[in-house]
C-alpha cells in the first residue's frame, strides 16, 4: 500500500509542477506576451485570413457567445450527420455499421458538450474515420471551447472598465495550436512507445495460451488518448475506456494519463492569477479546489482499501475491492483516478466505478455534483465563479458592505443569473433521475426496445445509484458511468442528450454573461472596509457555499442511493 | 439621541396591534411579495386541506388526525410569526415616528391673509392642517410652528427639545443658512414670517412614516437581490421536495403529504424569509431613532458603502470658532498696557473671536473708563476693527492690513512680530496684529480648538475603510495643520461651494460613494451630487430637499453613526441568511431518516440525533423551524453589532457565530423539542 501510495503523492506532485508554468505560458498566450512557441504566428495568421476573421476586431460578452454557440451549431450538425452514414463512408476497415439516429444524437452532443457520455463501444460502434473527425476532432475543439470561454472571464477581470473582451476566435484558435496541439503530440508520442496502438489496419488475430483464437480491435488511437485526457473529454477509444490494455498499457501510461487530464484544469488557475495579476487569488482559488479533492479524495482511498465488511470475515491478506479494478494499477491508482476523473469532468476510467464501494460511489457523484474542484478543461473556473459570486454575495453582506468582487458591484442581475445556474445542475440532475424513477415504476413493461424493467443490472439502493449517477455525470459533463445501467437505448440516449446539452450551455452563458456585466460596472477601488477575496476566510466562505448547496439539494437522493447501500452492507 | 428613545423591543400596545396585523398579513396578495412565505403559505394551505379531507374521509393513510392538525398549526404558526416580526418592526418605528408626529398635531397658525399676489397684514387663526405650500403665517414669542417652512423675515430664538431633545434654544433668523423651522418647535422669542414650504402630509417627516408603516416602502437593490437568492433556495427545494415523491416510490417507501410539506418548509430559508422585511424597516427605525429623517430605505444602505465622507471643519472637527489663545507684545511695549489696549479694541467686538480676547485677557471692558468711545466696524475693505477715543485709535487686523497701515505712517514693522506671524501660520494658527496710532503693539494667536474625542472618531472611520475630508475656508497652511491633529485624511482648503462639488465628482469617477453634511443653499448642489447627502434640520429648505436625509438634531458628526446603521442592516441580512441557510443541516438530519426509515432500516444510522420517531422527528424540526423566527426578532430589530475591525476579521467572526452557531444550534434545539415531544408521543 505505501508504494502504492507514494505512486499517487508522485502523480499530485508532478501535476503541480507541470502545472504552474503551463498556467505562466497559458498567461502570456492569451495575453499575447512573447512566447516560445511563437513561431506558430504564421500558421495562425494564415488560419486566420483563410476563415476570414480579424483577430483585432474586439467582442463584447454577447458577441462572444453568439461565436461560440453557433460555431457549436455546425460542429453538431456535422458529427450527427458522419455518424449516421459512416458505415457507408471510408476508413471502416472493421465493416462496423452507422448509428442510430438517436445514438448518433447522443453521442454528437455528448462529444460537442465535452461530455463523451459513450452509449456505444469504440470497436464496434465507430469507424476509423468517426473516431478521428468526430471524437477526436470534437475533443478538440470543446476543450477549446472551454478555454475561450474562460479566457473571455480572465479578460473581463483584467483590466478597467470595459466590455471589449477580446476575439473569440483568436482565444480559440490559439488554444488548439499553442496548448492542446502539442501537448497532445508529447502525450500521444509517450503512449505510443508503451504499446497504444497508432495503426490504421483492421482487427488483429491473435491465438492465445489457451488456443483460442481472439481477435483484437486496434487502430489511430494514441492520439485520441491523448487528448481524450488533456482536454478532460475521457471518451476512450475503446469501450472500457482506460481500463483497455492497449489504452492504458502500464503504470507509467496511468501516470502520464492521469497527469495529463489534469495539467489544464490546474494551470487555468494559475494563468486566471498570472492573466488578472492576482497571484494571491489564485493560490487561495487552488487551495480551495485542492482542500475539495482532498476531502473527496482521502475517504474515498480508505473505502475502497478496506473493502466490503463482507469479505471482512474471510480473513484475507488483501481486503482491498478489488472487483472491476485492473491489478496493473491497483486500489490507490484507481481510487485517484476515480476521484480525479470525477472532480473534473474527464470521465475516463481505468476501474469500474459501478464496482466501487458505496461510500466511494457516492463520493465520485458528488465530484461531478459539485463539478468545480479544478473541474473541466475551462468551465471548472467558470463553475466555480458562479459560487464565488453567491459567497461573496452573502459575505459582502455580512460585512455590511455593498458585496463587490474584483471591484465590481455584484447586483440583482449577477445574483439571477447566478442563482440560475447554481439551481441548474440539481434541477437536471434530480429531474432526470425522477424520470427515470417514475418510468420504471409505472412503466415499467413498455414495450420499447429495451424495456424499463430490465434497464437496471442491480435492484434496490445500487439500481437507483446507476440512475442518479448517469444524469449526474450527463449534467456535469463527465461522461463516466455506473455501467450496470442498460443506457443504450431511445429514452437515455434522448434523455441525456437535452441533460447534456443544457449542462454544458447554459453553465458557459451565465458566468461569461456575470463576467461581462461586471467587466463594464464601475471600477470601485479597494478599501479597508472591502471584502478581500484572496484571503483564507474567503476560500473557506466558498468552500461552505459549493458543499452546502450540493448537500442541500443532493442529499436526500444521495440517502436513498449510496446512502442507503452503505449502510446496509454494514 | 435622548434616553426615552431606547425603549424597550415590546411595549404592550405595540404588541397587541402586532398581533392582530400578524393575521391580517396572511392575504396572500400581500405574502406574495416574499416569495419564500408565499411558498410556506401554499403549503400551510395543502396541510389544512388534507387535514380537513381526513377528517371527513376517515382515510388514515396519511397518517394519525392529530399528527396532521399539529403540523398544520406548527406551519400556520410560522407564518404568523414572520408576520409578527414585521408588524412589531412597523410599529416600533410608527411609535417612532408617531412621538414626533404629536408635536405637529393640530396647531392653531397665524394665517396671513393673502389678496392676489400681495400679503395683507390681516391675520387670521385657522388649523395647521389648512396650510398649504406657499401660505405665510406668523410666529410670536410662545406660538408652536405649525409647519415646516422658511422663514422669510425676522428673526428668532426656537426651542427645537420636541424634535431634537436638545434643551439649549436656536436662533433662526431670515436669509443666510439658518432660515428653516420645523412644525411642532417653539418660538421662544421675538416674531418671524414664515413661509409653508411642504403640503400637508408630504414633509419628510409624513414621507419617512409612510416609509416605516410600508405603504411606500420600495425594496433597495441589495434587499431585491437577496430575495432573488432566497426565492433560488426555495425552488432548489421545491425541486428537492418534488422529485422525491417518485424517488420513493422506487424505494418502496411512500411519504405522506405531511412529511413532505414539513421537509420543504423546514429547508426554504424561512428564518432570513419571515425577518427580511422586519431587518429592512428597523434599519430606518434605528435611523429615526438616531433621530435622522431618511427619504428613502436605499439611502440607509448606501451609508454603509460609504467610502469618502466631506465634513466641514467649523463645528464637525473643531468647537464653533476659533479662541485666542496667546498675546505677543513688541518689542518695548508694556503687556499691561498691550492687554488693556486689546480689551479696548475688543469690547465692541461681538464676534466669539472677539469674545474670547477679552475672556483671556482677564480684564472687564465696563472697568474701562473712556472718553466718547467710538468703534470702528470690520469691513472687508480695511480688514481691521478697532476704537477710537481721545487721540488713541486702536486697531486690530489681519498681518497685512496693520502692516499697511504702520508702514504708511512711516512707522518701523518689526521683524520680530514678522516672525511671530508666520509662526503662529505654520502651527495652524491665525494671527491678528494690534496696532495703536499705527504702531503695533503685539500680536493675538487665535487658535481652533479640536473637538476632544474626534480623533477617535476619525480613527474608526478608517478602520472602517472610510475615508475623511475637511473642508475649511482657512488657507492651506492652516487647514493642513489643522487636518494632521484632528487625523482626517484630506483636507479642502480655501473651499469655495463649487471645489466640493468638484471633490465629490472627482471620488465618484474613481468609483467611490461620497457622502456629505451641509446646511447652506449653495450646498445643495453638493448635497444631490453626493451619495448621500445629509442636511441639517436647521438648514435652507434647498439644502433639505437636495440631500437624501435630514438630521434633526443638526449634529455633522451624525453620518458616523448612519454609515454604521447602513452597516448593520446589511449584516443583518447576511448573517441571517447564513444562519438559516446553516441550519437546514440539522433539518435534514432530523427528517430525511425519518422518511425512510420505515422502508429501509439500515438508514437508523443517519438518525445522529436518536430522536424518538419519525412523527416526533418531522414535529420537532417543524417547531424549531417555527420557533427560531421569534427567538431572532429581538436581533432583527436591533441589528447584528458591527465592530471596525477589517472585513476578513468581521467575517471569520460572523462565520464562526452565525454559521457554525448555524449548524450546530438547531441540532441541540431539535433534540430538545423532540425529547419533550417523545413525552406526549
Amino acid at each position: 500500500m505505501n508504494t502504492e501510495m507514494t505512486g499517487i503523492i508522485a502523480c499530485f506532485l508532478l501535476t503541480v509542477i507541470i502545472a504552474f508554468p503551463l498556467g505562466k505560458y497559458i498567461a502570456k498566450v492569451f495575453k499575447g506576451e512573447k512566447t516560445f512557441t511563437d513561431f506558430l504566428n504564421p500558421l495562425e495568421r494564415f488560419i486566420f485570413r483563410f476563415c476570414g476573421i480579424d483577430p483585432k476586431q474586439e467582442m463584447s460578452w454577447k458577441q462572444h457567445l453568439v461565436a461560440l454557440l453557433s460555431i457549436n451549431m455546425i460542429w453538431f450538425v456535422y458529427a450527427f450527420i458522419i455518424l449516421i452514414f459512416q458505415g457507408n463512408l471510408f476508413l471502416n476497415p472493421d465493416g462496423n455499421p452507422g448509428m442510430s439516429p438517436d445514438l448518433s444524437f447522443n453521442t454528437a452532443i455528448s462529444f460537442l458538450v465535452n461530455c463523451n457520455l459513450q452509449h456505444y463501444s469504440g470497436e464496434t460502434g465507430l469507424t476509423y474515420l468517426s473516431q478521428l473527425l468526430v471524437i477526436a476532432f470534437l475533443q478538440f475543439v470543446s476543450a477549446a471551447t472551454g478555454i475561450a470561454a474562460v479566457v473571455v472571464l480572465f479578460r473581463a477581470f483584467a483590466g478597467k472598465t470595459t466590455d471589449q473582451l477580446g476575439n473569440f476566435f483568436v482565444f480559440f484558435t490559439k488554444s488548439i495550436t499553442r496548448i492542446l496541439i502539442p501537448l497532445s503530440i508529447l502525450v500521444a508520442t509517450i503512449l505510443v512507445f508503451n504499446g497504444t496502438p497508432a495503426s490504421f489496419d483492421g482487427k488483429d488475430s491473435i491465438v492465445n495460451l489457451q488456443g483460442d483464437s481472439v481477435q483484437v480491435s486496434r487502430g489511430p488511437a494514441a492520439g485520441m488518448i491523448a487528448i481524450k485526457h488533456l482536454g478532460t473529454n475521457g471518451g476512450g477509444w475503446f469501450g472500457v475506456n482506460s481500463a483497455h490494455p492497449l489504452e492504458n498499457p502500464n503504470y507509467l501510461t496511468n501516470m502520464v494519463e492521469i497527469i495529463a487530464q489534469v495539467i489544464i484544469p490546474v494551470a487555468l488557475i494559475f494563468a486566471f492569477g498570472f492573466f488578472i495579476k492576482r497571484k494571491k487569488f489564485a493560490h487561495i482559488v487552488f487551495g480551495v479546489m485542492t482542500v475539495g479533492m482532498l476531502v473527496f479524495m482521502v475517504p474515498n482511498i480508505i473505502s475502497e482499501a478496506s473493502g466490503s465488511p463482507a469479505l471482512a470475515s474471510m480473513n484475507l491478506a488483501d481486503k482491498a475491492a478489488m472487483e472491476g479494478k485492473e491489478v496493473r494499477f491497483g486500489v490507490a491508482a484507481s481510487a485517484y483516478w476515480q476521484v480525479m476523473t470525477t472532480i473534473i469532468s474527464t470521465g475516463s476510467v481505468n476501474s469500474m466505478h459501478d464496482s466501487s464501494m458505496p461510500l466511494s460511489g457516492g463520493i465520485q457523484m458528488l465530484g461531478m455534483m459539485t463539478n468545480s474542484f479544478y473541474g473541466g478543461v475551462g468551465v471548472g473556473i467558470l463553475n466555480y465563479f458562479i459560487f464565488i459570486i453567491i459567497a461573496v454575495f452573502i459575505s459582502g453582506l455580512m460585512v455590511g458592505r455593498t458585496p463587490e468582487f474584483m471591484g465590481r458591484k455584484i447586483e440583482a442581475r449577477e445574483i439571477k443569473i447566478a442563482s440560475l445556474i447554481a439551481l441548474l445542475h440539481p434541477f437536471l440532475i434530480l429531474a432526470g433521475a425522477a424520470l427515470s424513477s417514475y418510468t420504471l415504476v409505472n412503466n415499467g413493461d413498455a414495450a420499447w426496445a429495451v424495456p424499463p424493467g430490465s434497464w437496471l443490472n442491480n435492484p434496490g439502493s445500487h439500481g437507483f445509484s446507476e440512475m442518479l449517477y448517469e444524469y449526474t455525470s450527463a449534467a456535469a459533463n463527465n461522461g463516466s458511468g455506473f455501467e450496470g445501467l442498460g443506457d443504450g437505448n431511445f429514452f437515455w440516449n434522448v434523455t441525456t442528450g437535452f441533460v447534456l446539452i443544457l449542462g454544458r450551455f447554459l453553465p458557459i452563458i451565465g458566468p461569461v454573461a456575470i463576467a461581462g456585466l461586471l467587466a463594464s460596472k464601475k471600477f470601485i477601488p479597494e478599501s479597508a472596509g472591502t471584502l478581500k477575496t484572496d484571503t483564507v476566510t474567503f476560500g473557506i466562505m466558498t468552500y461552505a457555499v459549493i458543499m452546502i448547496i450540493a448537500a442541500l439539494a443532493f442529499f436526500p437522493a444521495l440517502t436513498l442511493g449510496p446512502i442507503a447501500e452503505f449502510f446496509g452492507m454494514r | 439621541m435622548s434616553q426615552n428613545k431606547k425603549n424597550k423591543l415590546f411595549v404592550g400596545g405595540q404588541l397587541r396591534g402586532a398581533l392582530l396585523q400578524s393575521f391580517v398579513k396572511l392575504n396572500p396578495r400581500k405574502m406574495f411579495r416574499n416569495p419564500v412565505m408565499f411558498a410556506v403559505e401554499v403549503g400551510t394551505a395543502i396541510m389544512f386541506a388534507v387535514t380537513i379531507y381526513m377528517i371527513l374521509s376517515g382515510d388514515t393513510r396519511q397518517g394519525s388526525v392529530g399528527y396532521n392538525i399539529t403540523v398544520s398549526f406548527v406551519l400556520l404558526l410560522t407564518l404568523l410569526f414572520a408576520n409578527f416580526a414585521e408588524a412589531i418592526a412597523e410599529a416600533r418605528g410608527k411609535a417612532q415616528a408617531d412621538s414626533l408626529r404629536k408635536t405637529r398635531e393640530e396647531t392653531p397658525a397665524k394665517w396671513i391673509q393673502v389678496v392676489g399676489d400681495t400679503y395683507v397684514n390681516e391675520i387670521k387663526i385657522v388649523p395647521s392642517s389648512q396650510l398649504k405650500k406657499g401660505d405665510m403665517f406668523l410666529c410670536e414669542a410662545g406660538d408652536t410652528i405649525p409647519m415646516d417652512g422658511e422663514i422669510m423675515k425676522g428673526i428668532a430664538t426656537i426651542d427645537e427639545s420636541a424634535i431634537t431633545g436638545e434643551s439649549a434654544p436656536v436662533i433662526r433668523e431670515s436669509g443666510g443658512d439658518k432660515s428653516s423651522v420645523t412644525g411642532g418647535t417653539k418660538v421662544l422669542s421675538d416674531s418671524i414670517k414664515v413661509k409653508v414650504t411642504t403640503e400637508p402630509g408630504e414633509s419628510f417627516l409624513d414621507k419617512m412614516i409612510a416609509l416605516v408603516e410600508g405603504a411606500s416602502r420600495q425594496k433597495t437593490p441589495n434587499e431585491i437581490a437577496l430575495t432573488i437568492l432566497l426565492a433560488g433556495f426555495t425552488l432548489v427545494f421545491v425541486l428537492v421536495c418534488v422529485t422525491l415523491r417518485p424517488f420513493s416510490e422506487y424505494a418502496n417507501s411512500p411519504i405522506t403529504i405531511a412529511a413532505f410539506v414539513s421537509l420543504f418548509v423546514c429547508l426554504i430559508p424561512t428564518t432570513i424569509g419571515g425577518l427580511l422585511s422586519a431587518i429592512g424597516i428597523a434599519g430606518m427605525d434605528r435611523s429615526l431613532r438616531a433621530n435622522v429623517i431618511t427619504k428613502s430605505g436605499k439611502a440607509v444602505e448606501t451609508a454603509g458603502d460609504i467610502d469618502t465622507l466631506l465634513l466641514d471643519k467649523t463645528g464637525t472637527i473643531t468647537i464653533g470658532n476659533r479662541k485666542a489663545t496667546n498675546f505677543f507684545a513688541a518689542p518695548g511695549i508694556d503687556e499691561i498696557h498691550f492687554t488693556k489696549s486689546l480689551v479696548l479694541s475688543s469690547m465692541a467686538d461681538e464676534t466669539p473671536e472677539g469674545k474670547s480676547i477679552i475672556e483671556l485677557a482677564g480684564i472687564n471692558p465696563s472697568s474701562l473708563q473712556l472718553e466718547q468711545p467710538r468703534f470702528i466696524k470690520f469691513t472687508a475693505e480695511t480688514r481691521s476693527s478697532g476704537i477710537d477715543f481721545g487721540q488713541t485709535k486702536i486697531r486690530k487686523g489681519a498681518a497685512d492690513a496693520i502692516k499697511s497701515i504702520v508702514e504708511k505712517a512711516g512707522n518701523l514693522y518689526p521683524a520680530e512680530i514678522a516672525e511671530r506671524v508666520s509662526i503662529i501660520s505654520r502651527d495652524g494658527g491665525t494671527p491678528l496684529v494690534v496696532s495703536e496710532n499705527s504702531k503695533v503693539l503685539g500680536v493675538i494667536e487665535l487658535q481652533d480648538i479640536i473637538k476632544p474625542g474626534i480623533h477617535e472618531r476619525f480613527e474608526r472611520l478608517r478602520k472602517m475603510g472610510i475615508k475623511t475630508v475637511m473642508v475649511t475656508g482657512d488657507n492651506p497652511l492652516t487647514a493642513k495643520y489643522i487636518a494632521e491633529k484632528a487625523g482626517v485624511d484630506d483636507f479642502i482648503a480655501e473651499a469655495k461651494p463649487e471645489d466640493k462639488m468638484n471633490y465629490i465628482r472627482r471620488e465618484q469617477q474613481e468609483g467611490k460613494l461620497v457622502a456629505m453634511m451641509g446646511d447652506g443653499t449653495n450646498d445643495a448642489p453638493a448635497l444631490a451630487q453626493a451619495d448621500v447627502g445629509v442636511a441639517m434640520n436647521s438648514g435652507t429648505q434647498a439644502a433639505k430637499e437636495a440631500g437624501n436625509m435630514v438630521d434633526l438634531d443638526n449634529d455633522p458628526t451624525k453620518l458616523i453613526e448612519i454609515v454604521e446603521i447602513g452597516k448593520q442592516l446589511l449584516m443583518t441580512r447576511g448573517t441571517l441568511t447564513t444562519f438559516s441557510i446553516a441550519n437546514d443541516i440539522a433539518k435534514y438530519f432530523a427528517i430525511v431518516p425519518a422518511l425512510f426509515i420505515v422502508s429501509i432500516p439500515a438508514l437508523q444510522h443517519l438518525n445522529i440525533m436518536n430522536l424518538h420517531s419519525p412523527e416526533s422527528a418531522i414535529l420537532a424540526a417543524v417547531i424549531f423551524n417555527a420557533l427560531i423566527i421569534p427567538a431572532l426578532i429581538p436581533l432583527a430589530l436591533k441589528g447584528v453589532a458591527y465592530k471596525p475591525i477589517g472585513a476578513s476579521a468581521l467575517l471569520r467572526r460572523n462565520l464562526l457565530i452565525y454559521g457554525l452557531g448555524g449548524v450546530i444550534v438547531p441540532f441541540i434545539g431539535i433534540k430538545l423539542i423532540d425529547m419533550v415531544l417523545a413525552l406526549f408521543m
